[in-house]
């Protein structure tokens, strides 16, 4: 099996690709599609995670198909860095698949099985993108994965927001392939050969590894969302169907990460260690920005396209810091580093992705997104509820779940720093710990905000009371995603053994020390300093509350008296009278007050019918966006003016272009 | 002089006679003269073309004059004067810019042609290559007269006109294309002035007008 597992993972390819086609065989036909055609698509994805889990740990293996151009067939290759991504996106797309499969029902804005062909398409151009190696095919895989999540985006196509966001998203998403497409001209190095392999190779001098690593930078920055390319996220994710969502933030979004970690540590031959500083104030200052945008939205999956911001911003930080041991020599800090970078990759893949499913699954219980209009399901929707509660406390970073095994890691890594030659860096290093803590605990106090919002408290509407809990594929779905979350969380040993091949493929060292054979304990340097056992603390948490439950059910026990609450005065309470999501942003919008731009209708004293609205916009939309667009909308008109609409000046501009070649040729 | 052959002295003679025509129908107010005026260089044309296969024994340049002389001289202007009674248009042609100013541009162009043709006619070896540079200046006088032009049907005929030069040029520099092509472009002339005439139908029953002013309207708005 692991002989041939590049063929394989061709296979599930292929496989993804027909399940899309047979979808436009009865396009009109849900169950076809949702019953059989997306649980087919979850076990192919299930293949690939199992195909790619075996494959981490092989020899590169690659093959040449006879496709593509003539003279210019497609290069294909898998390695350690694509099997752990190809794992990624088997695992997660199997899981959004079968939630895609309960779903997707008809009225969606488009035929199920178009839907279902753009889907697979979309899964089968990821895992392509993942096994390229050649530009030409990376290109090809990555426009293709560009198209079919765009098509996917405007599947409601017929509002007018939606074909907004899906063109803001097809527009940066096409500037980052500019970006790229000329990364990859600057690594080729003038050979003309574009397959990666003659990249490794290709020593460039001067200036250009930077120009190639600042494009991929660019490039791969605008497909994952890094500032100031971010904002086609948290327009497009709301746009977008619940799965897709989840498969956009938790999967495509590290596509981008792949790809950025393939040209920096793969393509390249050395790193300067200003990249990594580059690339970790830009990955912090992205976080901490996510982080504050995702504080004070009001739409549930806005606020998680934020908080997926967030996340690759961290991701990005870790990325610039691994740069900087690596150019330093550092080697086991830097594969420690890298190893929390793709940890939480792996983790924000499954956390997001239910997060985003459970918004789904929420939106079509009560067709409503706004946090304003929700609360209370957890009564309503138990199984949704309490599994999205797994993915909040580990988007949140609790230990013992796997949110808190990656960040910790990654402060560790931080907190090593001090031992670099250069005394800039050293001063810069705890600042940005610093800023690191603070995106942390902020994206905690998000996701207090969301979760207790939407399923805490009391219902805010009436018509709450009639939503009904998800079905079998979507809990399925949600206890899978849950599920890795807790198992992440409690075998981080083995999970990082099973990453130490992609380390020794990027840095050259391994993360785990040899002497840490205990797969309880997880020891990144060496145990003096800092260690975590997962296990022992879910064995003290559940400890403490049974302990808990058991000293209050001893003290109070028949000695309950039911009355009613005091009310402060207020004898009538109604749901309306809860913290509602812009109550519970608020001190972050004070306190952050210049980041935001705010835009208040506060409603006078004497109005009977108050209504109050606050829209929270992004300075870099005003300041950097709108500027860009009146310049090429100025800049089109100018050469609108050439267009005069008579004949005779178009024949003038004709006859002095004759006249001017004739002068020139001559 | 006397070194030239009598035939090569016609040559040059209704060379000159193209050039003033060219001339003449950028001077020229009149539809009804201008497409006599472009039938008679048609005829010149014919003529020229007829003497240099006497002269150069290439027989293929007969097939090419009688061409000529059935579709320039008698087919195309008799279409166009049809249409100018269908369509009743037999108005004063107003340029866009008087006539004088057009006539100083023309001589600048035939300079201008003529310092062109200078070294490609000096790698030419036929006989009629000093006649190159009139190709060329007709050429361009007409295509000055499409530009100078308000209304369409003179338009048109600055593009038959056009082709006219185009045609002495191939003659005089390398005698002629291949007759395939030849008879390619004839064809392509023809049935350019039979779906132009269609458009004026088209443009009138529009407009009201063949004043191609109209056609600005279909612009695109800002």
């Amino acid at each position: 099996m692991s002989d041939n597992a590049l063929g394989l993972v061709i296979a599930a390819v292929v496989a993804w690709i027909v399940i899309g086609a047979l979808g436009l065989v009865r396009p009109r036909e849900l169950r076809f599609v949702s019953h059989l055609l997306f649980p087919l698509g979850a076990a192919v994805g299930l293949a690939l995670a199992v195909v790619a889990f075996f494959a981490l740990g092989q020899l590169p293996q690659s093959t040449v198909l006879p496709l593509g151009l003539p003279d210019l067939p497609f290069h294909l290759r898998l390695d350690s860095l694509s099997a752990f991504f190809l794992l990624l996106l088997g695992a997660v797309g199997a899981a959004i698949s079968v939630f895609a499969a309960g779903y997707f029902r008809s009225g969606e804005g488009a035929a199920p099985g178009l839907l279902c062909f753009e889907y697979h398409l979309f899964l089968a151009a990821m895992a392509l993108v993942l096994v390229a190696d050649d530009a030409y095919l990376f290109m090809v895989s990555w426009e293709a994965m560009a198209l079919s999540s765009f098509f996917l985006v405007t599947t409601d196509h017929r509002i007018p927001e939606i074909r907004q966001a899906g063109f803001l998203y097809l527009l940066i998403a096409h500037v980052g392939a500019i970006a790229i497409l000329l990364c990859f001209g600057v690594l080729q190095g003038g050979s003309g050969d574009y397959t990666f392999g003659s990249m490794r190779s290709m020593v460039l001098t001067g200036a250009w590894p930077s120009v190639a690593f600042f494009l991929a930078l660019f490039g791969f920055g605008a497909k994952a969302g890094l500032l100031p390319m971010h904002v086609w996220l948290p327009e497009a994710h709301p746009a977008a169907p619940s799965p897709v969502s989840a498969l956009m933030s938790g999967v495509m979004l590290k596509t981008a990460i792949y790809g950025f970690l393939r040209v920096t540590f793969d393509l390249l031959q050395g790193q300067l260690w200003w990249w990594g500083v580059i690339a970790l104030v830009l990955g912090l200052a992205t976080a901490l920005f996510g982080v504050i945008f995702a504080c004070v939205q009001s739409d549930m999956k806005r606020l998680l396209a934020y908080s997926s911001i967030e996340n690759i911003g961290i991701i990005v930080a870790g990325i610039g810091l691994t740069i900087l041991f690596k150019s330093y020599g550092k080697t086991l800090l830097a594969a420690i580093t890298l190893t929390a970078v793709l940890y939480h990759a792996l983790n924000h893949a499954f956390f997001k992705s239910l997060l985003f499913l459970a918004t789904g699954s929420v939106l079509h219980a009560t067709h409503e997104r706004s946090l304003g209009k929700l609360g209370g399901l957890i009564h309503r929707m138990p199984w949704v509820a309490w599994l999205a509660l797994v993915g909040t406390l580990a988007i949140a970073g609790l230990p013992p779940l796997n949110g808190f095994v990656s960040e910790w890691l990654l402060l560790q890594a931080f907190l090593f720093t001090p031992s670099l030659p250069q005394s800039f860096v050293n001063m810069l290093v705890p600042l940005a710990a610093g800023a690191l803590v603070l995106a942390v605990a902020l994206s905690a106090y998000v996701m207090v905000k969301f979760y207790g919002i939407i399923f805490l408290g009391r219902p805010r509407e009436s018509n709450l009371a009639y939503a009904k809990d998800a079905g079998w594929f979507e809990r399925a779905a949600l206890s899978f995603l849950a599920l890795g979350c807790v198992v992440l969380g409690i075998f981080p040993v083995n999970v990082i053994a099973m990453l130490d091949p992609v380390n020794a493929m990027l840095i050259g060292s391994t993360a785990l020390h040899a002497d840490s054979g205990n797969w309880l304990l997880l020891t990144p340097i060496n145990a003096d300093r800092a260690s975590y056992s997962p296990l022992i603390v879910l064995i003290g948490i559940v400890a403490v509350v049974l302990l808990t439950a058991q000293v209050v059910h001893r003290l109070y026990h028949g000695r309950v008296r039911r009355a009613p609450p005091w009310d402060c005065g207020f004898p009538l309470q109604t749901p309306r009278m809860q913290d509602t999501a812009e109550g519970f942003g608020q001190p972050i919008r004070e306190v952050f007050d210049a980041v935001f731009r705010i835009e208040r209708q506060l409603p006078s004293p004497f109005d009977t019918a108050p209504k109050y609205a606050v829209k929270v916009g992004d300075h870099l939309w005003h300041w950097l966006y709108l500027p860009l667009a009146r310049g090429a909308d100025a800049l089109g008109r100018l050469v609108g003016m050439i267009q005069q609409g008579r004949i005779s000046v178009y024949l003038t501009y004709s006859f002095f272009t004759l006249l001017a070649l004739l002068f020139f040729v001559r | 002089m006397a070194t030239l052959p009598l035939y090569a002295q016609f040559i040059n003679l209704f060379a000159a006679f193209l050039l003033l025509l060219a001339f003449a129908m950028l001077a020229q107010r009149r539809v009804l003269s201008l497409i006599n005026l472009f039938a008679m260089q048609g005829f010149a044309l014919a003529v020229s073309t007829a003497i240099v296969a006497y002269g150069t024994h290439q027989s293929h340049l007969y097939w090419s004059a009688g061409l000529t002389l059935v579709l320039k001289v008698l087919l195309l202007p008799w279409l166009l004067h049809r249409l100018i009674r269908q369509l009743d248009v037999k108005w004063d042609v107003e340029g866009l810019i008087n006539i004088p100013t057009t006539m100083l541009v023309g001589i600048v162009l035939v300079v201008f042609s003529f310092n062109l043709a200078l070294p490609i006619a000096q790698l030419s070896h036929t006989v009629t290559r000093a006649t190159l540079g009139i190709a060329m200046a007709s050429v361009m006088l007409s295509f000055l007269m499409m530009i100078t032009r308000r209304k369409a049907i003179p338009q048109v005929v600055g593009f038959l006109a056009m082709e006219n030069g185009l045609f002495f040029a191939a003659t005089s520099a390398t005698y002629g294309m291949p007759m395939v092509v030849e008879l390619g472009i004839a064809l392509d002339v023809l049935v350019g002035m039979i779906i132009l005439g269609v458009f004026f139908f088209q443009i009138r029953e529009q407009f009201d007008s063949l004043d191609l002013k109209h056609l600005e309207t279909l612009k695109e708005n800002e």
